[in-house]
């Protein structure tokens, strides 16, 4: 429990990326199983645990302690984990050893309702202030110490050399402690055997084009295909498991239950999910804010089910039933896909179709004037090109609508004036720029206006949740490369300037729309903002 | 003697009416008595100046020789009399050269503990606990969240920090009289022998600390004018905090910015300072040491000051011992 009291320390106050990545390396490297298998499960959010109340936990401590003093503390403090930590009293004497963090959590899983006051007051004796913090975070359910899922995976990845995406591969398919992924990551065993490869894989991204990009290419070597507006994300269905994920690995399969009841294949596809009908009930498709109301919800109504019935248009496909296809071509893995959504349900499922055009300058005529207005440009993807994770360069690439559009990550807001004065609503944005592995933000520019009051909400909330630092009326938000707020930021133009520290001045900037579904280091690149300066 | 009548707040600070005197006082004054070199304790421009050797000599290494118009060195244990009142001067283990200050007329005797401590210190005089009828106790740490951690394993943590990220130099801030001294000197306890560096602003200090017979090993001045960025890789530059915003701490390479302070207990302070590796290293009392001490010495009274007064009177007045807090005005807070 000490060293993972210790790890949690020293990264809730660590920002850089790689300096997270020593820490949990160093900490899964020196840390016994299945103590570190709990870890990884308590980091990337796997941990299944007994939860403590706070108002018990409140209690107990005022058992000990004058009520007036623990005011005083907690006023103080300002956290209850915390205050508690470090005001706890054990008895005097001969102090036991620590319990391991798997014995706690074993612990806490075993409580009832009888003994649970006994079992929390001894571990609470038996630990040391930072180790009693770990476990009244852990035990209360609040554990945010900037860590993302993908990130304790990419330091699994970087400590045994095995590509990340195999790991994610399995990831899905394994449980807390993990004992056989660190005996595989170590070369002590085999690779974990998944008893189903209804799993997640790391998805194919496309670059944002420039005109560079398409003088060089030869249009009859590339397919296109509208690019639609709702969230991406990756249907795996192998026997009775059926899975939804998102575009980051997220399980959202509870959300969707209409599309996968609809499920009656085995595969792994790639698309897009929307809201409204497929093309083959020849009913529209509705807007991004129609698919707004379905994410992010635990329970789901049968008025929402009803209202804004989801379906996936398909992109691509992965594995055919078991068989990975992902090294054929993209023009194969279409036709198979094309022959599974053709048998497929078809309130639930439709193919994407391809666009026809002979230049570029006849794509970009089709990619001003969509036919569809939950279109929002066109996707040129190699005919050839094999499905790999992450942006390979020169495969795929997204040509979007005008006007301009952005990932940024939000850095700082300000509070609005008049009405908004109570609401944080003027934002500044950055994008990344330096190496891999130590990107940082550099801000681009501000906006206020482009969202719905309802959006206003979740931003105001994301703010006052979310400070890192003030400055007068301005606050500096959480933005690392996993935790943060990515907005997709619209604009008009953009043109070089001296006076703005990231050396370009966009025109008209709004917030075109919130990318929860985003992490931050997905946002775009400084370069990719200079590639843009000029192009028209 | 009534010890209200023997001292009493001002707005200059406390003050002894039948002695004609101020202890630390945050005005220049006609005579002052000194407990230790803090500027906030000690400040120039008094006329006469009662404190021990070691205070007057860092009084005078940061505001100069003529800081007053005379002085006057109290060795420790040693009974003055001011115009019938009298005054001893006694280790307070908070800085080198600190002392509580015992002021005593007509069978009162009331200790002004100044700023003090109870945890080992290789750097400070350690301190002695006098029977009084008032002790006057500082708060600085008065919550019962402050449990300061054994300092060595805390330094344990620099160590295990310099071993995984050799390549970022690790900035300790600390302040400049003590702090950065003790900072060292454990340190050296660990085994580190490697030459630590230091900000210009701590030379002569830790010059004076060395002078006194305080081993704190190698140490060299952290000017990067001189030297490549890549020298202080993995290397420990200590300054005061202060000094780490500004351009001075641009030049190293990949810093990695630690702060050794009692304050370094609560997370959010850690945060709000930017700190990635908090020291919880402190040169004053914590809640455990400031009740122990008070039931050791068992005073009649206790009177509170600079720092969480209410607490510690609340607490005071759970065990049954008479307590009030002194509102004293111009102490720093945040000074450790």
């Amino acid at each position: 429990m000490e060293a993972f009291a210790n790890l949690l320390d020293r990264l809730v106050l660590t920002p850089q990326r790689n300096g997270k990545l020593t820490l949990l390396a160093d900490y899964f490297a020196t840390t016994p199983d299945p103590d570190r298998g709990y870890a990884l499960a308590a980091l990337t959010g796997t941990l299944d645990i007994h939860l403590v109340k706070p108002a018990l936990i409140r209690q107990l401590v005022l058992e000990q302690m004058d009520p007036e003093l623990f005011r005083y503390s907690y006023d103080y403090v300002g956290d209850l984990a915390e205050t508690v930590s470090l005001v706890w009293q054990a008895p005097p004497g001969e102090k036991p050893e620590p319990p391991r963090l798997s014995a706690v959590v074993e612990e806490l899983n075993g409580l009832s309702r009888s003994n649970i006051r006994t079992h929390l007051r001894a571990l609470l004796d038996r630990l040391d202030a930072s180790g009693r913090y770990a476990f009244l975070k852990l035990a209360m359910g609040n554990l945010r110490i900037g860590v993302s899922a993908r990130l304790a995976k990419q330091t699994l990845a970087q400590m045994s050399g095995i590509d990340i995406t195999e790991i994610e591969t399995l990831w899905h398919g394994l449980a807390p402690p993990y004992v056989d992924l660190f005996a595989w990551l170590e070369g002590r065993a085999a690779k974990p055997m998944l008893a189903t490869p209804a799993i997640f894989h790391s998805v194919m991204l496309a670059h944002p084009v420039g005109d560079e990009d398409l003088k060089k290419m030869d249009p009859a070597d590339y397919l296109a295909e509208w690019k639609w507006d709702g969230i991406r994300v990756q249907l795996s269905a192998s026997g009775d498991r059926k899975k939804l994920y998102s575009r980051s690995g997220d399980d959202i399969s509870e959300t969707f239950p209409d599309v996968l009841e609809a499920v009656d294949f085995e595969g792994v596809i790639d698309g897009e999910l929307l809201i409204g009908g497929t093309a083959r009930t020849n009913s529209p498709t509705q807007t991004f804010s129609d698919l707004q109301q379905r994410l992010n919800r635990k329970t789901v109504t049968p008025a929402h089910l009803r209202d804004y019935p989801a379906f996936i248009r398909a992109y691509d496909l992965l594995f055919e039933g078991e068989k990975d296809v992902r090294g054929e071509g993209l023009e194969l893995r279409r036709a198979r896909l094309g022959d599974l959504i053709e048998r497929a349900a078809h309130d639930r499922f439709d193919l994407s179709p391809t666009v026809g055009f002979d230049s570029w300058e006849s794509l970009e005529k089709l990619r001003l004037d969509p036919p569809d207005p939950v279109i929002e440009g066109v996707m040129i993807k190699r005919r050839e090109s094999a499905y790999q994770a992450g942006r390979v360069k020169g495969e795929w690439f997204k040509w979007k609508r005008d006007p301009y559009l952005i990932d940024a990550v939000m850095m700082y807001a300000q509070r609005g004036h008049g009405k908004r004065s109570s609401y944080y609503s003027d934002f500044t944005f950055g994008v990344w720029t330096g190496p891999p592995g130590e990107e940082v933000l550099v801000p681009v520019g501000k906006a206020y206006f482009g969202f719905t009051d309802e959006e206003l909400e979740v931003l105001d909330k994301f703010v006052r949740n979310n400070t890192t630092d003030r400055f007068g009326p301005v606050r500096a938000v959480r933005a690392e490369a996993e935790k943060g707020f990515v907005l997709e930021v619209a604009f008009e133009g953009i043109a070089l300037s001296n006076r703005h520290k990231s050396g370009v001045a966009m025109r008209f900037p709004r917030i075109a729309r919130l990318r929860l579904d985003k992490p931050p280091i997905e946002a775009d690149r400084l370069e990719t903002l200079m590639g843009l300066v000029g192009e028209r | 003697m009534d010890a209200e009548q023997l001292l009493s707040p001002r707005p200059e600070g406390l003050y002894c009416r039948p002695g004609g005197f101020y202890i630390d006082p945050v005005r220049p004054v006609e005579r002052a008595l000194i407990t230790h070199g803090h500027s906030d304790h000690a400040r120039p421009g008094h006329g006469a100046v009662l404190a021990t050797r070691r205070t007057l000599d860092i009084m005078a290494l940061r505001y100069g020789a003529d800081f007053c118009g005379s002085e006057q060195a109290a060795a420790f244990g040693e009974t003055i009399n001011i115009n019938g009142v009298t005054v001893s001067f006694h280790p307070a283990g908070h800085v080198l050269g600190s002392a509580q200050i015992a002021v005593e007329m007509d069978g009162t005797r009331i200790v002004v503990s100044g700023d003090y401590k109870r945890s080992p210190d290789p750097t400070a005089e350690a301190f002695e606990p006098i029977a009084c009828d008032v002790f006057i106790t500082e708060a600085t740490f008065g919550l019962p969240v402050f449990r300061h951690p054994d300092p060595d394993k805390e330094m344990g943590k620099l160590i295990a920090s310099l071993k995984l990220f050799p390549e970022r130099t690790h900035m300790i801030g600390a302040y400049a009289l003590g702090k950065a001294q003790r900072v060292i000197a454990l340190l050296r306890r660990k085994g580190y022998d490697a030459p630590i560096y230091i900000h210009g602003s701590l030379d002569k200090l830790c010059r004076y600390y060395q002078s006194e017979g305080i081993d704190l090993g190698d140490l060299r001045p952290a000017t990067v004018e001189k030297s490549e960025r890549a020298d202080y890789r993995g290397a420990v530059v200590i300054g005061p905090p202060s000094s780490f915003s500004d351009r001075w701490a641009r030049r190293f390479a990949e810093p990695l910015i630690g702060f050794a302070s009692g304050w370094m207990m609560v997370r959010q302070r850690v945060r709000q300072r930017g700190v990635e590796l908090p020291l919880i290293i402190s040169d004053h009392c914590d809640w455990d040491e400031l009740t122990a001490t008070i039931r050791e010495i068992g005073p009649q009274e206790v009177w509170v000051t600079h720092g969480r007064e209410e607490a510690l009177v609340r607490w005071c007045s759970l065990n049954g011992i008479a307590a009030k807090p002194l509102h004293l005005v111009g102490y720093e807070d945040e000074g450790d």
